[in-house]
């Protein structure tokens, strides 16, 4: 503020000097000054609003009808948010979403900051290895979803044979129920591991030197010094990157669709598949808009819940 | 053997010591070497040996059968092409629009500006499944759909990117716009001949950002476009995935092309690439 304060006055005191219509002039300069501001941010403006705010309006108008897209649509009032009580295929579809938040967020936080631990150091090859652990992440859902069909091939995968070699039982992975959301969460972690460990070496590497010294001089070895001094720096940290976990997770659908497309037997059948499978292959838009915006609110009041339990454990992470 | 001693014994010295962290590191990088090099092995693997059991790792010879038979039976190349053209589009469109909105929001005054920026940082918290049916609606309705349009537009600009772009423009001094802006020069004109040039780790960060995003986005595509000439890369590959359960020659090859790009990139690029996922890290 001050900066542009200072920008102004010179060319505003040089204006004032000479003429009396010196009010006039700088409404119109600021008028121009609004125009051009405007100028520069209403075409990014427009598509980001546009692409956003505005379906997500109309999405509310959506689940208070019942509409298939060609058929006039029916208002329905709440009855979509009613049906969401009773439909059983979708409380199946939050079980096994919640299966994999609870699998995937602290195994993906755990797994950054282990990472970032045993990476944070200088000795030989650990370029090499930051390497081998970071370009999983440029790997897509439709690659890894043809990599995991494949090393997890019950008949000639590499993971069943490695368990044959050492005289482990074969597993059925992506074919058994209760196996199918390991394997997806597993491989999950191979591809996002990269993002949580970064984060966590960032801040590692601002975790003050002092502090590791004075813990050293008290006699702390390594072990105790990372959980009293370290551990609690990275608080904040620790508390966004599993908000941040945990959202992706509520969200998950690409590797879904290309695994196990939901089965077997429905058991990776997780809320944005089943909101997929409702909007686009049975065309409800009105019953799908209104799971869109249950998942929008259960979003939210987690992210909300994680943020107030942070903050009265004295964590400032926001 | 003695004269062949002095220099490694020499060199030795000039490591680090021997650390036991090595023990844990060097497993876990194989672990997660492990996928892209079955990829790779798998797509020059000889037909005859990759269903076979117990499953060979390293092919015993090399074989292009996989990809002679990937660009015989599928549109890859043109599934390519879809690609680069979604991704280049959406990384100039990303780099022109949100640079200028960025400096827009962090420099210049105007009525209604921080309502403007709020109102683009609110939208981060809308997840993307809200806006997949209206969107599908509007997209249909202005003769979008099944083409590469499609894909291109809700790639056009981000409020990720006019929020990285906004914070690097504020960390600028603000006395080298001021100097050209006395001597004459438009803010346009100090746009692109000053700050711009500057610009460039954002700029960067902002690129790679845009071309994982676009480059990888299947949902949209899987919505969006049901003709396989506006195909792209992972639309094309999820598709062939399910016709083609077994020809795992044939897929690896399609992954090949699909991610090599990429990781070649990502090679050159590491440092930009691991900017890029700490901001989008901080951006919370």
């Amino acid at each position: 503020m001050t900066r542009t304060a200072e920008r102004v006055s010179p060319a505003a005191s040089e204006r004032r000097a000479p003429a009396p219509p010196a009010r006039g002039a700088r409404r119109r300069r600021r008028f121009r000054e609004g125009l051009e501001g405007w100028g520069f941010v209403i075409p990014a403006l427009v598509i980001v609003l546009g692409l956003s705010i505005f379906p997500a309006v109309w999405a509310f108008f959506l689940s208070l009808q019942k509409w298939n897209g060609f058929s006039p649509a029916e208002s329905v009032g709440l009855a979509n948010y009613q049906g969401m009580v009773t439909d059983t295929e979708l409380q199946d579809a939050v079980l096994h979403t919640v299966l994999y938040v609870v699998l995937f967020v602290p195994t993906s936080v755990g797994l950054g900051l282990f990472l970032a631990v045993a990476l944070n150091r200088r000795i030989r090859f650990i370029g090499l290895y930051r390497t081998a652990i970071f370009v999983p992440f440029v790997a897509s859902a439709a690659v890894t979803g043809i990599l995991t069909t494949y090393l997890f091939n019950p008949q000639f995968g590499l993971v069943n044979n490695a368990l044959r070699v050492l005289g482990l039982p074969q597993q059925g992975w992506l074919e058994d129920q209760s196996q199918a959301m390991v394997v997806i969460t597993i491989m999950s972690l191979w591809g996002q591991a990269a993002f949580t460990t970064v984060i966590y070496l960032a801040a590692l590497q601002d975790t003050p030197v002092e502090l590791l010294e004075a813990a050293r001089i008290d006699g702390a070895n390594r072990w105790q010094s990372f959980w009293s001094v370290v551990w609690p720096q990275l608080a904040p940290v620790t508390v966004f990157v599993g908000i941040w976990q945990m959202v992706g997770a509520i969200q998950l659908f690409d590797l879904v669709y290309t695994t196990t497309r939901g089965g077997p037997l429905n058991a990776t059948q997780t809320v944005v598949y089943y909101l997929w499978q409702t909007a686009f292959q049975k065309l409800q838009f009105g019953y799908g808009s209104a799971v869109a915006y249950g998942i929008f609110a259960v979003t939210l009041l987690a992210t909300i819940g994680v943020v107030l339990y942070s903050r009265r454990t004295r964590i400032e992470a926001f | 053997m003695t004269t062949l001693d002095q220099p490694t014994r020499a060199r030795r010295r000039m490591r680090l010591p021997f650390s036991g962290w090595h023990l844990l590191l060097a497993p876990v990088a194989v672990l997660f070497a492990i996928p892209f090099l079955q990829m790779f092995l798998a797509s020059v693997s000889p037909k005859s040996e990759i269903n076979r059991f117990p499953p060979h790792f390293i092919p015993s010879f090399l074989s292009l059968d996989g990809y002679a038979k990937l660009f015989d039976e599928s549109q890859i190349l043109l599934w390519l092409l879809n690609t680069v053209i979604v991704a280049a589009a959406a990384i100039v469109s990303h780099l022109v629009l949100c640079s200028l909105a960025g400096y827009g929001f962090a420099r210049l005054k105007f009525p209604g500006r921080n309502f403007g920026f709020f109102a683009v940082l609110a939208t981060i918290m809308i997840p993307t499944q809200l806006l997949m049916i209206p969107t599908y609606i509007v997209f249909s309705r202005i003769g979008l759909i099944d083409t590469l349009g499609a894909a291109i537009v809700p790639w056009l600009a981000s409020a990720f990117g006019i929020f990285l772009m906004r914070q690097f423009f504020l960390s600028l001094p603000a006395e080298l716009e001021e100097a050209a802006l006395i001597d004459g020069c438009t803010r346009l004109q100090v746009f692109f001949r000053i700050i711009l040039p500057l610009a460039k780790p954002a700029l960067a960060t902002l690129a790679i950002f845009t071309l994982l995003n676009s480059w990888n986005d299947l949902v949209w595509p899987l919505i969006a476009i049901n003709n396989d000439h506006a195909f792209t890369l992972q639309l094309g590959l999820a598709n062939f995935q399910g016709t083609r359960r077994t020809d795992w020659s044939q897929l690896m090859a399609g992954n090949v092309v699909a991610t090599l790009p990429l990781i070649v990139f990502f090679l050159f690029a590491q440092k930009h690439f691991v900017a890029t996922m700490t901001f989008s890290g901080l951006k919370g």
